[in-house]
């Protein structure tokens, strides 16, 4: 499946991410390479494969990582937000959405 | 003396940074008030006193976190990464954060947004990535021991190019609690040292489950240290010939073929194994950690820690324009490949697919370990490049990789071991990949190749 610099442009407004005309263009050319480079895979019949999930090991998979719902320490507000680029009155502030 | 110890590793910190940049915080102050705890109180612990460097995407509290990155900037986390607590609470002095490629994203440390690394051994060659800085660190004798994060070869590749030993444990071995994610299918933390016993030290205090990351084992830890007793007889180590063709350094060839031979008169057999999937690496390890990336990377958006970008009165461009100003263009490019892979259409013939692959690369690892203890292959194709060599083109820079992603992919841990140098005296290393759970058995190996072919050369940028 050729990209072609179209849909850079679509992806790019996917992530987030407000890209300039060069930038579409460099990334639209080196990205096609790369998802060439990665067509390779489809050499492979994979057909009755199960696709892995993760990186777990038998072991991992089956450790039990439940635990008992209790009440513990958090942050708390203060903290949560020292680092908050614009907090306001215990909030998170953001420019406006609408 | 571990005051002394601690004032020597952040001295030599300071000192060497303006050639190395392997720094990005150096933390005098604290590093020798905990020192003189440490004397004061006759601190007998595994760690005492010992000076650790940690790379800069490992949460620990009261330091910088920036991931190499202008959007985390000078971004203090509230809280430990487990690894942290547990290595302080075995007595060790953290005295900085090291640089590294922007969200570990790299292999030769040149996306960090604070300038490259620089490789002691020959400081117009790259360091290898994405945790340069901790490779840098060790292999200059400014620290004994530094963490790095592997997600593809990100330890153990800039360990063998800096002349050090790089570990990636099993998936699951230790926890990523505090570890900013980049792929958290593959994110494992590693260890930098010079010394096998203290790679096994610190594994032995940092491993074990943590209630904070349900991926990690309830397996037991075993006493690293007492593994290392230097009988190898009887050790079957697989020899994947196919893997020392096309692309590989004749040099670095040459020299892990002679670690082989080394190994048969140290009374191991060899035994030729066969990883037919292995060339399909790369191309599984950019869809896979991509996808994971493009997702983890969706929390920086100038909202509740970090960068903003100034000027933007609606929210969405606010989003769109923090990401473009603050991520650099390799993270730029990981994320809108990702997206692009996990996107509507694309799914199945790129990510399922990818996860399809890695189930037979996984399988092909879990065959060869039928007939052997642990596999041996070079760490990297070539020493160390020279910084700007491979900027522009993607392609050639992921290639790095190709010995060291396979291990990720399939859960499984790799030691790299410096094995001599290049006639350009650079470093070259050599990887172990062994089963699950097999951290004793890389450590025995290393560790009873360094006794007989110790790597003693010291880098001419040194403390």
């Amino acid at each position: 499946m050729p990209i072609n610099e179209i849909d850079i442009a679509k992806v790019a407004q996917l992530a987030h991410l407000e890209l300039g005309e060069a930038e579409l263009k460099t990334f639209g050319s080196q990205i096609t390479e790369i998802v060439n480079y990665v067509e390779q895979l489809n050499e492979l019949d994979t057909a009755n494969v199960e696709p892995a999930i993760g990186g777990l090991t038998p072991e991992g998979g089956k450790t039990d990582s439940s635990r008992a719902d209790e009440i513990a320490g958090s942050l708390g507000q203060k903290e949560a937000l020292a680092e908050a680029p614009d907090p306001a009155s215990g909030h998170f502030r953001v420019p406006k959405v609408l | 003396m571990s005051r002394q110890t601690v004032e020597f590793a952040v001295t030599a910190a300071e000192r060497l940074n303006e050639s190395l940049n392997a720094f990005l915080q150096i933390d005098r102050e604290g590093a020798v008030k905990r020192a003189e705890e440490t004397e004061k109180n006759r601190d007998q612990r595994v760690l005492a006193g010992v000076p650790v460097a940690v790379k800069d995407n490992i949460c620990v509290r009261g330091m910088q976190a920036s991931c190499g990155s202008h959007i985390l900037g000078d971004y203090h986390p509230p809280y430990n990464a487990t690894v942290i607590e547990r290595l302080v609470n075995a007595g060790a002095v953290i005295i900085g954060k090291t640089n590294c490629d922007e969200f570990a994203m790299g292999s030769s440390n040149e996306n960090s947004a604070f300038g490259p690394v620089r490789n002691p051994w020959e400081t117009t060659r790259v360091p290898g990535g994405s945790s340069g800085g901790s490779a840098a660190a060790v292999a200059a004798g400014i620290v004994p021991v530094a963490l790095g994060s592997d997600t593809g070869g990100s330890v153990r590749q800039p360990a063998a190019l800096c002349g050090v030993l790089g570990l990636k444990p099993t998936y699951g071995r230790n926890s990523r609690y505090g570890l900013v994610a980049f792929a958290s299918s593959l994110d494992q933390i590693g260890i930098f040292a010079r010394e096998v016993k203290d790679v096994a030290r610190v594994l032995g205090v940092i491993a074990g489950p943590d209630p904070r990351d349900s991926t990690t084992a309830d397996v037991p830890v075993p006493d690293y240290a007492a593994t290392l007793d230097g009988n190898l007889k009887g050790v079957r180590i697989g020899f994947p010939a196919s893997l020392f063709g096309k692309g590989l350094d004749e040099e670095v060839g040459r020299a892990v073929k002679d670690v082989v031979d080394v190994y048969r008169e140290l009374g191991a057999e060899i035994v030729e194994v066969e990883l037919p999937n292995a060339g399909y690496a790369i191309a599984v390890y950019y869809i896979i950690a991509t996808a994971e990336a493009s997702s983890n990377l969706a929390r920086f958006d100038g909202v509740r820690y970090g960068f903003r970008a100034e000027e933007t009165p609606e929210l969405r461009q606010m989003y769109r324009k923090t990401r473009e100003e603050g991520f650099g263009p390799e993270v730029k490019r990981r994320i809108m490949l990702g997206t692009y892979v996990l996107s509507a259409g694309y799914y199945d013939a790129y990510y399922r697919k990818a996860q399809q692959v890695r189930t037979l690369i996984k399988n092909d690892f879990l065959n060869a370990f039928k007939n052997c203890d642990a596999i041996i292959t070079p760490t990297t194709p070539t020493p160390a490049f020279a910084l700007g060599e491979k900027v522009d083109d993607p392609l050639a820079m992921y290639l790095n990789d190709i010995y060291t992603v396979t291990a990720n992919l399939a859960g499984i841990p790799g030691l790299s071991v410096p094995c001599g140098l290049s006639s350009e005296r650079l470093p070259i290393g050599f990887q172990l990949l062994g089963p699950y759970w097999s951290e004793p058995t890389l450590l025995k190996l290393s560790h009873g190749f360094l006794k007989v072919q110790p790597f003693t050369e010291r880098p001419p940028v040194s403390a």
